[in-house]
């Protein structure tokens, strides 16, 4: 069970949290035209990459905040933890 | 039988207080600390089970957790626990224990024709042999040979004992309280670190129990008791024993299990039998020791051939002597330890050591006392059935290849010593890639991965002096990079006996012309023999030797066997062992019982239950109750002696007919609030929000962003910034996480906040054609006309004191308003509604009753918005506004969306009017058509409509809207169904929607 540091509340168990996917992803601007081929990749294409990810978390049994962790998907070490905004 | 393996004194064990206890239906007595284990070797028993797969006799290997045979089946009924280690479980009085995989008994087993039909059941014969025909796999071969193999029997009940579950933070988390352990805890405590000392016997102090060494100025053992007397008095340490550390995981989470009360005589009734421990650690020291690997030879499975540590251990720690004519049989010098002490209590043993010479002080000591030594030699083969007699001993040649001579000598055990095998598991388990140290033969742990040290012997450090150093040190400098503080504790002095080099050589050569059976896995049954059908059958990689043979699986977790194993593998093979690797070690280290993961959480605890406020009145009132979700919702109102179907009815007609009353307070709940809701609320739903005026309510469709249907729900307009929304009880918690991240992570420039309500809010449906007569009853000084509050209108009003809120919405169908007051005085609403609204019929009714009139009216819930449909699929493309953007719209577009033959939501009636469709049906053409028959929808929903008195179904079905008028086939194989139906609109009643605006 990975120890999760929340920039709100601080060092929280992985049960206190919920995955929120990459956080590189960002959402095309409402009402823009956007081809298929990239609107496409924004729903459904994530990269599945070994090493440092930076994603998403939700501290659904805690503050409600998403915030971002970069994290290596080979070992689960936590480098850091930011506020979306950081 | 009296104790005639008990020595007159020595041991640790309670000697004023007399144990009794039953193994295989017999009774014997043993002391107040004794193990099972010990218990029984102390009244001369060795035969304790059968093997897995031939059935051979088998004994006590070992005094620990390594124990591969020695596995029984605690207690009967509820209370049984199969597979218990017998050198693990302390004795208790009235402990009943029997051996397992034996009929009709350990002594006469009629299993072990296995052992006569050996050559036909090598490695990997089940599956060369039960491959023909298929069919007899599932009906004849598994069951029989389920029966035949195995371990214990699973109870039949459920476990009558409670677990318990506790979180526990630290600095330092040491795992085993031997030298090294004890070292580094005293260290690092004394430094001002947070300690954890975890210890999984009995007793602390792990080798300096039997070694025959002085710390300071004091015999090992009273060194250990006394640092653990320290230890326990100061404020920064918990000193835990019988707690087994069994798994590493992640960011230094430890898991461990306490033995709480299985060894108290008489607990409390609240004493947990067990708790588990999440343990999260800034620092891990293993200090786990090491095991002592067996030799191999001929028949070196018989009960009486143990491991020399144990021997010594039931000497030292229990006073059990385990022979009285012993033959020690090892590689290297610790064997001599254990000859020593049955020299000093009076038995002579004989040493044969495979080495040519030791000049080592163990040695030494052993010649000045004249133990009788033969260098050179080791045991070829066992003899006895059911306990070994007597050994064929020989003389090796030079080379190791042969023997020079055999001769016969009578023994009643034989304790072997292949070198010590550190305990590693833990440390792998963190992630550590183990390196293969070639001194030592075995795997040690390398680099680490997490914040662990692996010390002491358990990294191969085997002299006393280096393990108390190394654990002064670490302790110091773990405990110095937490606290900060450089407070250092000296290491004491200590004395202990030398050990040489050993020899490496492990596996006795079979004489000419002799087949012996030489065990390598004594829980697994595997022999040399079946090793080297393995590797002969292309079988390389060790973990494919493993699974073949099924070396260092179950339970031992090959504690005793894996090294062993290797050796064979790499000599066979002609490679070193850190080529041909090791298996993966995983958590548990050793077993685990179910219940102890479990905890708390069982039956009614596994998961929490959500009850409306106005539960007890449901209670109260024949209720009887649905999960949804975690919810829990009267299903129906019983009255006398009416089925599900006849409740349903009788609440949905009374709607229809009168009025009814519905708790709604499971629904989801969210307030939004913020000068930017609207433009929220219009990017979030696919119809449009900007214009919807206070006091109002509008209905919306939310979808995910591939486009398909997410959730759908009101959301009422409280004041200019400030709006209700209300979800389906199923997606309440995922629309707020769904709302909350594009708040927070995608549109942050949106001045929005929003909360689930859903708990604060006790909430009831009034629907039928009484409810606005209802209503001006219950809120005299509000205008609830038609024209004042109009469907989708909204108001705030008093509820005799109490603030209501009022919706004008409907799920039914009918005429039907919402209220909700403060949670509170949810049963105080209910109570009064009910009782003013008695003159108009009113009755309560259940969400079958609700279906019923969802299902009739063509309103869709969960079960058709199952994450598969998009909103034209529910014929809600109106609620798509073609003027705005909206989470989901650009995938819209897509071809499979688009295609015009996709699914639609139908209504579906029997053609005989009489039966019900199953929920799940198919939609077929052809009843008979051959397998698989063409689906062309199914069955979402299924009721009573009360309305036409006669079954009326929702389903999703391929081309519904030129479907309409056909006839088709609901086929549920589950219920053996085949249905001829007519596809019909989805909206059966009302379809004009008039009776909710009336």
């Amino acid at each position: 069970m990975l120890e999760i540091k929340c920039p709100y509340c601080g060092k929280r168990s992985q049960n206190e949290f919920s995955y929120g996917g990459d956080a590189s992803v960002k959402r095309p601007e409402l009402g823009k035209e956007i081809s298929d081929k990239d609107w496409d990749d924004f729903v459904y294409l994530r990269k599945n990459l070994r090493g440092k990810h930076s994603e998403l978390w939700h501290h659904v049994a805690g503050c409600r905040q998403w915030f971002k962790v970069l994290r290596s998907t080979a070992t689960h070490e936590i480098f850091k933890t930011t506020k979306v905004n950081e | 039988m009296s104790q005639k393996f008990r020595l007159i004194k020595s041991g640790y064990i309670d000697r004023e207080k007399k144990i009794s206890f039953k193994f295989n239906g017999k009774k014997y007595f043993g002391f107040k600390g004794d193990t099972l284990a010990s218990a029984l070797l102390a009244n001369g028993v060795h035969l304790v089970g059968r093997s897995f797969k031939y059935h051979r006799p088998r004994g006590f290997l070992g005094s620990n957790v390594e124990e591969p045979n020695a596995l029984v089946q605690l207690y009967n009924g509820a209370k049984t626990e199969p597979n218990a280690v017998a050198t693990t479980i302390e004795l208790v009085e009235g402990l009943v224990a029997k051996s397992q995989n034996c009929f009709p008994s350990v002594s006469f087993d009629f299993g072990a024709i296995n052992n006569f039909l050996s050559k036909f059941f090598p490695a990997g014969f089940y599956y060369k042999t039960f491959m023909w025909p298929k069919s007899f796999w599932h009906k004849i071969y598994e069951p029989v040979i389920r029966k035949a193999a195995g371990l214990g029997v699973a109870p039949l009940k459920p476990d009558p004992d409670r677990y318990e579950h506790k979180f526990e933070y630290c600095d330092i988390l040491i795992v085993g309280s031997g030298p090294s352990g004890l070292a580094s805890a005293l260290s690092a405590a004394k430094n001002g670190a947070k300690v954890i000392l975890a210890e999984d016997k009995p007793r602390f102090g792990g080798s300096l129990l039997t070694d025959e060494v002085t710390i300071g100025n004091k015999k090992g053992k009273d060194w250990a008791d006394e640092k653990i007397t320290q230890l326990k008095l100061m404020p920064n340490v918990i000193v835990k024993n019988r707690s087994q550390v069994f798994g590493y995981y992640d960011h230094n989470m430890m898991v461990m299990f306490e033995r709480t009360r299985d060894h108290i005589e008489n607990p409390s009734q609240f004493t947990p039998r067990q708790r588990l421990w999440y343990i999260r650690a800034k620092e891990v020291i293993i200090s786990t020791g090491s095991i002592e690997r067996p030799l191999v030879f001929g028949n070196n499975d018989r009960p009486g051939i143990m491991l020399a540590s144990a021997a010594k251990e039931y000497m030292k720690v229990y006073g059990v002597i385990v022979g009285k004519k012993p033959i020690i049989f090892t590689n290297n010098d610790s064997g001599y330890d254990t000859a020593i002490e049955f020299k000093k209590n009076g038995i002579d043993p004989l040493i044969l050591d495979v080495r040519s010479n030791s000049e080592s002080s163990v040695a030494k000591e052993a010649k000045n006392l004249k133990i009788n030594i033969k260098f050179s030699y080791g045991v070829v083969n066992a003899l006895g059935y059911k306990k070994v007699n007597s050994a064929v001993i020989g003389k090796l040649n030079k080379e190791k290849s042969g023997y020079d001579n055999l001769e016969n000598i009578s023994c009643d055990c034989i304790c072997v010593s292949g070198n010590w095998t550190p305990t590693v598991h833990l440390s792998s388990q963190s992630g550590n890639k183990l390196k293969f140290d070639d001194e030592i033969n075995a795997f040690v742990p390398n680099q680490s991965r997490q914040n662990e040290s692996t010390i002491g012997s358990a990294r191969g450090l085997f002299t006393l002096k280096e393990t108390l150093e190394e654990g002064f040190t670490k302790g110091y400098d773990l405990s110095k990079k937490i606290t900060g503080k450089d407070l250092k504790t000296p290491t004491p002095t200590s004395n202990e006996r030398i050990y040489e080099q050993h020899d490496k050589f492990w596996c006795m050569p079979l004489p000419k012309k002799k087949n012996y059976k030489r065990c390598v896995d004594f829980q697994n049954d595997v022999y040399v023999s079946d090793i080297e059908l393995a590797v002969s059958e292309g079988f390389r990689s060790i973990e494919h030797v493993k699974r073949y043979t099924t070396l260092g699986m179950a339970t031992d977790q090959g504690r005793t066997s894996n090294l062993n194993g290797l050796q064979l593998v790499s000599n066979i093979e002609k490679k070193i062992i850190p080529e041909v690797g090791h298996t993966t070690f995983r958590p548990p280290y050793t077993p685990v019982t179910i219940g102890t993961i479990v905890g708390r959480e069982v039956g009614k605890h596994y998961r929490p239950t959500r009850k409306s406020p106005m539960h007890s009145w449901h209670t109260r009132n024949n209720a009887v109750f649905v999960d949804a979700g975690l919810w829990l919702r009267p299903r129906y109102y019983k009255q006398n002696k009416e089925t599900l179907l006849e409740a349903a009815k009788r609440e949905a007609t009374n709607v229809r007919n009168n009025i009814g009353i519905c708790d709604v307070t499971s629904l989801g709940k969210i307030d939004i609030k913020g000068p930017d809701s609207a433009e929220f609320l219009n990017r979030v739903y696919t119809n449009s929000w900007m214009k919807l005026p206070v006091g109002k309510a509008r209905y919306g469709v939310m979808l995910r962003e591939d486009g398909v249907v997410f959730d759908d729900g009101t959301t009422t307009r409280i004041s200019e910034n400030h709006y209700h929304m209300t979800t389906t009880t199923a997606q309440a918690v995922n629309v707020l996480s769904h709302l909350e991240y594009y708040l927070q992570v995608v549109w942050t420039e949106l001045n929005v906040n929003v909360l689930s309500t859903t708990e604060q809010w006790a909430g009831v449906a009034l629907a039928g054609p009484n409810s606005r007569n209802l209503l001006s009853k219950l809120f005299p000084e509000t205008d609830v006309s038609n024209e004042s509050l109009p469907f989708m209108g909204f108001k705030q009003a008093d509820f005799f004191g109490v603030p209501a809120r009022i919706f004008r919405i409907s799920f039914s169908g009918e005429l039907a308003y919402e209220i909700n007051v403060e949670s509170g005085y949810g049963v105080f609403m209910w109570e009064k509604i009910m009782e003013i609204g008695q003159e108009m019929n009113i009755e309560p009714y259940g969400t079958e009753a609700l279906s019923t009139l969802r299902i009739e009216m063509g309103h869709v819930a969960g079960s058709e918005i199952d994450g598969r449909v998009i909103a034209s699929d529910l014929s809600l493309e109106g609620m798509l506004s073609k003027k705005k953007d909206f989470i989901g719209k650009r995938s819209l577009n897509r071809t499979a969306f688009l295609n015009p033959e996709r699914e639609k939501i139908v209504g579906v009636v029997p053609l005989d009017k009489k039966t019900m469709i199953p929920e799940g049906s198919h939609l077929v053409m052809d009843e008979n058509a051959d397998l698989p028959n063409p689906k062309l929808g199914h069955i979402s929903a299924s009721c009573w409509s009360v309305e036409y008195n006669n079954p009326f179904s929702l389903a999703i079905l391929k081309d519904g809207n030129k479907k309409i008028g056909v006839k088709l086939y609901a086929l549920s194989p589950l219920k053996n169904k085949s249905i001829p139906v007519e596809i019909v609109s989805s909206h059966y009643v009302d379809p004009k929607g008039k009776r909710v605006r009336s």
